[in-house]
């Protein structure tokens, strides 16, 4: 039977070569050792040997041709017989065995999970980078403590076992020991208005006062104030409370706060650029509106978030808002519902302040600050001096992530949607 | 014994083959028709598997190094066709050949040079590392001359043991001037162990000849001297003279328990390995002249066509089936696994491929 | 139970090992006559004649790879290298055979050969005489590789080797052929593989192999005394294989590790231990591992120098207290 001869490897690092010259002709009887041809490598012009004996049937590759590794050239077989049909370098015969699947590296998240009792991502920043030992941040987690807010006693002031032992038996975490040295002379009547006291702070004022502070120093914050004609919301309200009431005893009731994160949303679907992080070499569009709001506690604020909030109609919102406030007042929010949030709305307005800025939810790029609606003299379309209700609305800005023209044009949307709610049924 | 007179390696080439003054050696003249016929045999089945192993190598399948045999055939076959119970064998890379002498089957030993799980080894050794303890045969070494003090401990095992054999070390010309080698002919020598030394002499140690290599002129094996040792040369075309000068060297290790250096002229086709342009170091001509003259296959046919053991219908049966059954041992290497991931960890130690009631090793012994 | 020294511990190892198997062979220079370069195998020629004892010339590739071939035909040689330092004149035939014959041959063969000999520094012998090669050897799978630290484990380490079926590598130490200790009369063996707390603690774990656990055990003393500090000491007695189970769980007790050795740092024992620590104990630990090696040098001849630059008491003293910072 005929063989085909192929280019054969002639050095390991060998992949083509090429037929510099034929030394046989077709028709040729060849016996073994004979000179076939000459095949210039990456190496070196070697000669290739003839390695079966008979008659050269047919040669496929011309003098001068490059050719890769296993490309047939030509066929030897008995006097007379058909040349084969040259099939294209074949494919190395895949070896029996399956090759091991090498295990799909798990799926890291980039994005580190958010501390305990924090409200949303923190960035990197050294500042913010707390040292502690790998059996220190297990202790900590058992303890349910924040292995940030400890301080360290190991080397760089790295937090170790022993700190976390320490914070764990002594309620008072470990304060750090800041430059502040407070020094204030006590009532000189012995009878002040509280005990001169170190209160020790736990770990949520250490977080909002870590956090808030990253905020304030880190972000270039600017300010904008829109003033909102809120009689149109507030008998919308009315009538939409009555509406729910005689579904039964239970019924929802819409506060003022539900309808503005409701508005929020909206404003947010409209103006979009406002929904976004600054990253860094980049900025973050987020597709999703994940809202979040202050509740006050007694001893501190917490934000929980309502996500998907774009989706949601102004009664979900409320239902849900109702349920995370009361799950804030006992402390059961998890830190799932704490964190995640692209837009934050607070509101001071239930004890008569007028208008304020809040500091942004790192990393948000904006946060809404909502006030009292107060009765005030306002010039109305025809120009006459009549009363009016009004909100006075803030919005702190990330001016790295927004400009004063998309602030703008949000509140402006805002003002609209709270101004003409049905609006926000298109 | 007698030395010839001429005792260097090229002149060993200049003159053809004739008829063997071998043959009338008892050792000779005592095998049977049939012995013989086996004898040319297994030197065609050498050459054979060796041609075959070229296009295997050239088609990219065989990684590594390659060292061919060809042209080397009679030192194998006619040392090893003496072998008895207690005879053992070692030898370097070049190993193809002995360990077909010695029984080993194409299809494992094809198989090997492709890595493949039923290989001789596994796929664990590959070319330079054939290996068959239960023929007798201890590989298989890629070192150069480390095989010579583990084959010393072959025959001090055999002594020890108070049984009447051997341990053939198989070495090249360039392996002489190993450190490794001059320890072993000195521990032979000094405690009388039954080794026997053989120096195939191809001529070239990889691409520097032995003019350029050793200090001593003339002929390797005279070192034994040196070490109050006997030796021989032995032209290794020649089948018939191979088997006649070891026999006597054998009887020594068996009934004096002494070594003995035996060196073979022979000479090898192809270069060192497959990787070798041997164009640097030798003449076309000088390869010619070998092949004409002294094929040792070549040389033992026509000694068995004159004694009319072999008709030449019957030699080109043998050799044709030689080729048949390397053809068939190339596809069954094509055709067999590889050994898997979890081979990769398997026979490193006795005591994990064995364990049990016994073994008593514990902790980690394979790290990740 | 007999208090005898580490020497003797050896000695008897090989004694009783000699007398149970006719196979086992003992071969190395001035082993016989001379009775050992460092007495260990004093008296043995007398009790057991020249087949068994055997002197060899000054041949290290040539005798090793002697044993190791006979050891494939079923003899079972314990080869003594009057140093270790001698094993890279035959390290081809200590690596490259005895670790990969079985591995090349598809498991058709074993070697069941021992090597020993003292692989120490800090006896003023300079560089080429005074190397601790057991983590060049550890890092070949084929081969095994102990450290004996007492006369107890000495001993039932020895005969474990003996009795092994693959290649073992004995680490002895001429500092320590001295020591003396109790080793029970009766037959036993250390398995390979298993490492000993040889002091029990809370504050820090050292382990150390070899010589080290004695300085080790020294520092721990003086840490108790004038620290107030509870130190554990792992010996780990067998390097290859190695008790991973036993570092581990004593860092899990005491959350911080020093290791110990008098191998030079790139990559000796410790620095195997140390990745193996991180890898599998890494939530237990309150500080990042310290080590105390030799320092980074060939082995100095100076007296006063050389035994600073072996790990001494008050370089692993002043280490730990670093570690429990």
């Amino acid at each position: 039977m005929a063989e085909i001869i192929d280019m054969p490897k002639l050095s390991d690092t060998m992949s083509v070569g090429t037929l510099v010259k034929w030394n046989i002709k077709e028709g040729q009887v060849v016996a073994f050792g004979d000179i076939l041809a000459e095949v210039e490598t990456d190496k070196a012009t070697m000669e290739l040997s003839c390695t079966v004996p008979g008659t050269i049937l047919k040669i496929y590759a011309p003098a001068g041709q490059q050719l890769p590794v296993g490309a047939p050239i030509c066929a030897i077989g008995k006097k007379g017989e058909a040349a084969p049909e040259p099939t294209a370098a074949p494919a190395p015969k895949a070896p029996k065995t399956a090759v091991p699947a090498i295990p799909e590296k798990a799926e890291v998240s980039c994005v580190p999970a958010a501390p305990a009792s924090s409200g949303s991502l923190s960035p990197q920043s050294d500042a913010s980078r707390t040292k502690a030992s790998p059996y220190a941040k297990r202790m900590a987690e058992k303890a349910a403590l924040n292995v940030a807010a400890l301080a360290g006693t190991g080397p760089g002031g790295r937090v170790v076992g022993r700190d976390v032992a320490a914070a764990a038996s002594a309620p008072a975490a470990a304060a750090p020991s800041g430059p502040l040295n407070v020094s204030v002379a006590p009532p000189a009547d012995g009878k002040g208005i509280q005990p001169d006291a170190d209160v020790p702070v736990g770990g949520m004022r250490q977080t909002i006062a870590r956090r808030l502070l990253e905020s304030k120093i880190t972000v270039p914050h600017f300010y904008l104030e829109v003033e909102v004609d809120a009689a149109p919301l507030m008998a919308m309200r009315e009538s939409l409370n009555k509406r729910l009431a005689e579904t039964g005893a239970d019924a929802i009731k819409l506060s003022v706060n539900d309808f503005i994160l409701k508005a929020s949303a909206e404003a947010l679907r409209r103006v979009p650029a406002v929904n976004a992080s600054w990253a860094g070499t980049s900025i973050r569009t987020h597709g999703a509106v994940h809202l979040s709001f202050g509740v006050a506690l007694e001893d501190g604020l917490v934000t929980p978030v309502i996500r998907d909030a774009h989706a949601k109609t102004l009664k979900d919102i409320a239902i849900e808002a109702k349920a995370l406030i009361g799950k804030a007042r006992s402390k059961k929010l998890t830190p799932a519902e704490m964190s995640g949030s692209t837009f934050t709305v607070t509101n001071l307005g239930m004890f008569g302040v007028t208008g304020f800025y809040g500091i942004i939810n790192v990393p948000n790029a904006a946060i809404l600050s909502v006030g009292a609606t107060i009765k005030k003299p306002v010039v109305d379309a025809q120009d006459r001096l009549v009363i009016g209700h009004r909100m006075v609305i803030g919005l702190s800005g990330d001016h790295r992530v927004v400009d004063g023209a998309n602030a703008a044009q949000f509140l402006q949307a805002l003002k609209q949607l709270l101004e003409e709610p049905a609006l926000m049924l298109i | 014994m007698a030395k010839p007179a001429v005792l260097t390696h090229p002149e060993s080439l200049k003159s053809p083959a004739g008829p063997s003054e071998y043959a009338k050696d008892p050792v000779n003249a005592s095998l049977s028709k049939a012995e013989k016929i086996a004898l040319y045999t297994k030197m065609a089945r050498i050459r054979h598997f060796e041609q075959r192993c070229i296009r295997i190598y050239q088609q990219g399948k065989i990684g590594g190094f390659l060292h061919l045999y060809v042209g080397q055939e009679a030192v194998a076959a006619g040392t090893i066709s003496l072998l008895g119970k207690h005879d053992h064998i070692i030898t370097g890379y070049r190993d193809h050949g002995h360990g077909l002498m010695v029984g080993m089957g194409m299809n494992e030993c094809m198989a090997e040079l492709t890595g493949r799980v039923t290989g001789c080894s596994q796929g664990k050794g590959g070319s330079m590392h054939y290996f068959a303890p239960d023929k007798n045969y201890w590989g298989g070494h890629g070192i150069v001359g480390g095989q010579a003090p583990l084959g010393t401990g072959l025959a001090y095992a055999v002594k020890y043991m108070g049984l009447k054999g051997s341990c053939f070390v198989y070495m090249g010309d360039g392996a002489v001037n190993q450190g490794a080698v001059h320890e072993a002919y000195n521990l032979a020598s000094l405690w009388d162990l039954p080794v026997i030394f053989v120096v195939e002499n191809n001529g070239y140690s990889m691409g520097t000849s032995q003019e350029r290599s050793t200090a001593h002129p003339g002929c390797l094996a005279k070192r034994a001297e040196g070490y109050n040792m006997a030796w021989d040369v032995i032209n290794g075309h020649d089948v018939y003279e191979v088997r006649a000068k070891t026999a006597i060297a054998l009887k020594r290790a068996h009934e004096e328990s002494k070594p003995t250096v035996l060196e073979i002229f022979t000479y090898r086709y192809f270069g060192h390995s497959m990787a070798d342009p041997d164009k640097t170091y030798r003449d076309k001509e000088e390869i010619k002249e070998y092949r004409d003259k002294k094929d040792p296959v070549l040389a033992f046919e026509q000694e068995l066509l004159r004694e009319k053991v072999l008709t030449p219908e019957l030699s080109l049966q043998i050799n044709e089936a030689a080729m048949a059954e390397a053809d068939k041992a190339a596809i069954f290497a094509d055709e067999s696994p590889d050994p898997t991931v979890a081979d990769i960890t398997k026979h490193i130690y006795w005591e994990e491929d064995n364990r049990g009631p016994k073994t008593t090793s514990r902790g980690t012994i394979i790290f990740e | 139970m007999a208090v005898i020294s580490y020497r003797e511990a050896l000695r008897a190892a090989m004694r009783e090992e000699l007398k149970r198997d006719d196979k086992v062979v003992i071969m190395g220079e001035e082993v016989a006559q001379f009775n050992g370069a460092y007495k260990v195998t004093e008296g043995l020629l007398k009790e057991f004649g020249p087949k068994r004892i055997v002197d060899t010339p000054i041949s290290e590739a040539g005798f090793i790879g002697l044993g190791i071939g006979a050891s494939m035909l079923g003899i079972r040689p314990v080869m003594e290298l009057m140093f270790w330092s001698f094993s890279y004149v035959a390290f081809d035939q200590i690596v490259n055979n005895a670790g990969n014959i079985r591995y090349m041959s598809g498991g058709l063969i074993n070697c069941p050969i021992v090597i020993r000999g003292p692989a120490n520094g800090g006896t003023n012998v300079g560089a080429t005489h005074s190397h601790t090669p057991e983590a060049i050897l550890a890092s070949h799978p084929g081969i095994k590789v102990v450290c004996p630290a007492t006369p107890y484990d000495a001993k039932g380490l020895m005969k474990a080797a003996i009795r092994d079926n693959d290649p073992v590598y004995v680490m002895e130490n001429t500092i320590l052929y001295n020591d003396k200790g109790e080793v029970p009369d009766e037959d036993y063996i250390v398995p390979l593989g298993v490492a000993d707390v040889k002091r029990v603690g809370t504050d820090l774990t050292i382990v150390a192999h070899g010589r080290a656990v004695i300085t080790s055990l020294k520092a721990a003393e003086i840490l108790e005394k004038e620290h107030g500090v509870s130190v554990e000491v792992v010996d780990l007695r067998s390097i290859r294989p190695l008790d991973e189970e036993t570092i581990l769980a004593s860092v899990r007790k005491t959350h911080r590790a020093l290791l110990v050795e008098e191998n030079k740092p790139f990559c000796g024992v410790d620095a195997q231990v140390a990745y193996l620590i991180q890898s599998k104990a890494f939530d237990e630990l309150d500080a990042p591992i310290h080590r105390v090696s030799s320092i980074d040098a060939p082995q100095i001849y100076c007296k006063r120098m050389e035994d600073l630059q072996m790990p001494n008491v008050e370089r692993v003293v002043a280490e730990a207290l670093k570690v429990l910072a």
